[in-house]
């Protein structure tokens, strides 16, 4: 076997050394009963080849092809070849969790890199290394607030990602976590008057997500002054990092949960993405994951060593602020390459590029007869459009035209029957985006003639 | 450099400040195609919205620094690729670079999780073909594939345990932890709403039977072990374990970090266990990438199998497979979209390569742990004698005479190429030394690592001196962490050095 370094006789040689006849001796500390002796019923062994070919024949049944308009948390973004140049690099790639200082300083300077664009990023003072992904810090921010308040209710937006509200409901039924979910306004966004009357003395959190599901960019800065009197922190989640290059930050709020997959992550059916949690530095002792701070060794010379760990599970066990221990490290290294590389003025470009064709498209699909705009309030690369009849007739449609219409929202939110969420990003084309509204038109017409 | 030190020798790395103290405002390291639409107004769309300032403090440098910054940075690592990387429990093994091909393949990597079933196909069969594999080597009976870690794992397990204890009517108080265990599982317990009560090992390092016994009450939802167990060695009375728990109603947790010790040679299904996580970042060769990510599928018994959390793979009429997310009885979902997809696509890759012969490597990590277990015995001492499988643990007992800790050890272990075995863990173990080779180590490997350690054994004994302020070779040494977490600095900020 070609990843096995040890030829028969050098087998022969250790057991002798060890002093054991053959390899099952090493085992008999298993039951005989419990031992296999039939080999195991697998597929292979399988030479490089082989593999390659069984992941393009699969890589076949899916979507190339396709041009698509989803994004709903996983966006389409343009990714340089360097960032996967850099953590394809085998110090990268094939590391450990960098416990051991001496030997882990590249790892180390990076998630500190890392830690410091996330604040500059979102307004933020400290930022951790990373979560799994958007919807697990989502929790594990209202878990926070849940420490911070002492307090158990948590208001939660409606457009909030259904999938993210999912998580925090998993986590939170066996917390005593009571959630309550507000409404969202004629405008897309949450509806404060309906916040003032659910907002009492135990409220720990408010969560809002900002752009949210429909799109519809939030005012943090209002949402932060409601609460104050209350005592209830604001959690603000951001699914499209992007955004932050153009929106103005979440500072305002407490702490902040970040989904990093637009920044060089593929979509890659649903992950490996980063989520991050970044807070006040008053609340850091309170954080869940690890983080990087700075040191210095006995001449003074700087250097990264992870800090804090008395927050965590390996120290304080069943008290700790989190079970979380393996996290996303090599996709917070690639956001940190990705970010660096488009830097200042390459962030803000990107971002100008997705909302001018986000306004484009929506444009081209007005000039729709029986297309309207769900929501007006201010949108980034996302916008909710309501159809003249079932989005997923519509999308049957557009699939002969080999494309990935709108997300259908009336699984996820019954009260809004043909509604589609629209992504448009930098990656999309001017001509794609035509296509797409000279198909939707087609589409909504064949389907009125249907009905 | 002594000449004691065979396996590394000094070389020249460059130096490297913060990307923050590289910048120059108007560099840049990335151009996007010209915009093909009319520019909006971000002005007017955005109105008091708008970030006119743009994102102060970021980093402003080309493509070529960019480049030379991460790889000077890298070249401060220590890998798996540079050499052997012992960490007992982490499983550090050679990680496959056609898992990282075919993971970035076009129509894998591509992939969106919300299109539509039809031209989903490809990687719900994936899916589909990891789950059996997974289940032909754990012998249980259904699968999640949805856990993005090892300890996301142990809580959908605990999760699907308490469901299935409130459907007989009383979902019980506690769980119990060796105190071998791992530091997860007893922070997982308490995010699933149970107590944790500590259950200490015998003086063999193994679950104590008859403590057992005693704490095992109708108050108990299920005993979480690790087996073989972090010491490295086989619960000898598993089937005790399994009879005392079921007897009382309560299930058996296996912790699967251990797995590759067992994969091809024995199926926790078959002793026993009713549920479990597997780390696919350990066992299946998915890489450690300075931290993450992981998967951490949870194998269970047919009991459980109803409160799966969603969405559940279904295969429908005519084979067409579906994710479904209509599950009344599910613990709901873990985490958002699909699991972490391309760890599972590089999991299965590596098992495509092995088939059936995952034994073999199986028996090459126990062979190694036992090898080095076989020299280094004495010269170390051996606090617990029962058999060793993929791992061995030490103790620093003969060393601290002359004041040397495992860590200074360890430390040393750095001079001398290595990098560190897990130090002071497992917790009943004083001054733990935790090796695991795992099966990628060759002989000549080995050897050099137990003349390393053998060496370092004598310096402790003549010259402790030299073993308690290593490393000597690395670009710093020891950092000061208390001043580190006293004052925490844990971001840049201009003006600061």
């Amino acid at each position: 076997m070609r990843y096995l370094p040890k030829s028969r006789a050098e087998r022969d040689a250790m057991l002798a050394a060890i002093g054991v006849k053959s390899i099952d001796d090493l085992f008999s500390s298993i039951p005989e009963r419990y031992r296999l002796h039939e080999a195991l019923k697998l597929p292979g062994p399988y030479a490089e080849a082989e593999i390659i070919r069984y992941f393009k024949d699969r890589a076949g049944e899916n979507s190339l092809g396709h041009t698509s308009f989803l994004g709903a948390g996983v966006y389409n973004h343009l990714r340089s070849v360097v960032t996967d140049t850099i953590i394809q690099r085998g110090e990268f790639l094939t590391s450990y969790t960098p416990y051991q200082a001496e030997i882990a300083q590249g790892t180390l300077q990076a998630i500190f890199e890392f830690q410091t664009l996330v604040c500059q990023l979102t307004g933020q003072e400290v930022a951790n290394a990373s979560m799994w992904d958007g919807s697990t810090a989502t929790t594990e921010a209202v878990l926070m607030a849940e420490r911070i308040t002492r307090r158990r209710r948590v208001l939660v937006a409606r457009s909030l990602h259904p999938q993210y509200r999912d998580v925090l409901r998993t986590y939170g039924r066996n917390s005593g976590l009571e959630v309550e979910e507000v409404r969202f306004g004629a405008d897309g966004a949450l509806d404060q008057s309906g916040l003032q009357s659910m907002l009492r003395d135990d409220v720990a959190a408010l969560v809002v997500q900002s752009p949210n599901f429909f799109g519809a960019i939030e005012s943090v800065a209002e949402l932060a002054d409601g609460l104050r009197a209350s005592g209830a922190l604001l959690v603000v989640a951001v699914t499209e990092g992007v955004s932050l290059g153009l929106v103005r930050p979440p500072a305002e709020a407490d702490i902040v949960a970040l989904e990093g997959q637009s920044f060089g992550l593929p979509p890659s059916y649903g992950g490996p993405f980063v989520g991050v949690i970044a807070t006040q530095q008053k609340f850091v002792r309170q954080m869940p994951g690890r983080l990087a701070g700075q040191a210095a060794d006995s001449q003074g010379r700087r250097g990264f060593v992870l800090t804090l760990a008395a927050r965590e599970q390996h120290i304080r066990r069943e008290k700790a602020t989190s079970n979380i221990c393996t996290n996303q490290a090599l996709c917070a290294l690639a956001a940190t390459v990705h970010l660096t590389l488009l830097g200042k003025e390459g962030l803000r470009e990107m971002a100008e590029q997705n909302l001018s064709k986000a306004q484009f498209a929506l444009s081209e699909l007005l000039k729709i007869p029986d297309i309207r705009r769900a929501f007006d309030a201010p949108f980034f690369n996302e916008f909710t459009i309501v159809l003249p009849r079932s989005v997923e007739a519509v999308n049957e449609q557009l699939l002969k035209e080999r494309i990935v219409g709108p997300l259908a929202l009336d699984f996820l939110y019954p009260e809004m029957p043909n509604h589609g969420l629209v992504c448009v990003t930098e990656t999309t084309t001017r001509a794609d985006i035509e296509k797409f509204a000279s198909g939707l038109r087609l589409a909504c017409a064949v389907a009125w003639e249907v009905r | 450099m002594s000449d004691r030190i065979t396996k590394a020798s000094r070389h020249v790395t460059q130096n490297e400040g913060l990307i923050f103290e590289k910048s120059s405002p108007g560099k840049r390291a990335f151009d996007l195609p010209p915009l093909d639409v009319p520019a909006a107004d971000p002005r007017k769309t955005l109105g008091r919205n708008h970030r006119s300032e743009g994102v102060s403090g970021f980093p402003e440098v080309s493509e070529i620094e960019v480049l030379r910054h991460f790889t000077r940075l890298s070249t401060w690592n220590y890998a798996i690729d540079l050499g052997m990387y012992p960490l007992g429990s982490c499983t550090m093994k050679y990680n496959p670079r056609v898992n990282e091909f075919v993971a970035r393949l076009p129509g894998i990597a591509t992939e969106h999780p919300l299109q539509p079933r039809g031209l989903s196909q490809g990687c719900l069969k994936i899916l589909q073909l990891l789950e059996q594999c997974l289940l032909e080597i754990t012998g249980m009976d259904a699968i999640t594939l949805q856990p993005a870690a090892g300890a996301q794992g142990e809580l959908t397990g605990l999760l699907l345990i308490r469901a299935y204890l409130e459907g007989q009517g009383n979902a019980r108080k506690k769980v119990l932890v060796p105190d071998s265990a791992h530091g997860t599982n007893p922070a997982t317990a308490v995010i699933a709403g149970y107590e944790v009560e500590n259950i200490r090992s015998d003086s063999h390092g193994q679950v104590d039977v008859e403590k057992l016994r005693e704490l095992v009450t109708e108050d108990v939802a299920a005993l979480m072990i690790t087996n073989p167990s972090t010491l490295g060695i086989f619960e000898q009375r598993i089937s005790d374990i399994v009879a005392i728990l079921h007897a009382k109603g309560a299930l058996l947790y296996m912790d699967g970090a251990n797995m590759n010790a067992l994969a091809g040679v024995a199926r926790p299904g078959d002793f026993g266990v009713d549920v479990m996580h597997l780390n696919l970042h350990k066992t299946f060769s998915t890489p450690h990438g300075g931290g993450g990510p992981g998967a951490g599928p949870v194998a269970m018994k047919k009991i459980l199998e109803p409160f799966r959390p969603i969405p559940v793979l279904v295969e429908k009429a005519e084979g067409e497979l579906a994710l479904e997310q209509d599950r009344p009885h599910s613990i709901g979902r873990v985490k958002a979209f699909s699991g972490n997809f391309g760890v599972l696509v590089r999991a299965l890759a590596y098992i495509l390569a092995y088939g059936p012969d995952i034994r073999q490597a199986t028996e090459d990590a126990v062979l190694n742990a036992n090898y080095i277990r076989r020299h280094l015995a004495g010269v170390f001492e051996l606090p617990y004698s029962l058999p060793s499988m993929h791992e061995v643990v030490f103790s620093d007992a003969i060393q601290k005479k002359n004041g040397v800790s495992t860590m200074d050890i360890a430390k040393r272990l750095i001079d001398y190429g290595f990098h560190p075995y897990t130090t002071a863990f497992p917790l009943i173990v004083p001054g733990a030394l935790m090796i695991e080779p795992t099966e990628s180590e060759s002989k000549e490997e080995c050897d050099l690592f137990i003349d390393a350690m053998r060496s370092i054994a004598e310096e402790a004994a003549t010259n402790p001196e030299l073993v308690k302020s290593a490393p000597h070779t690395t670009r710093i040494n020891r950092l000061d962490e208390v001043t580190a977490a006293r004052k925490p600095i844990l971001r840049w900020k201009s003006g600061r050095i």
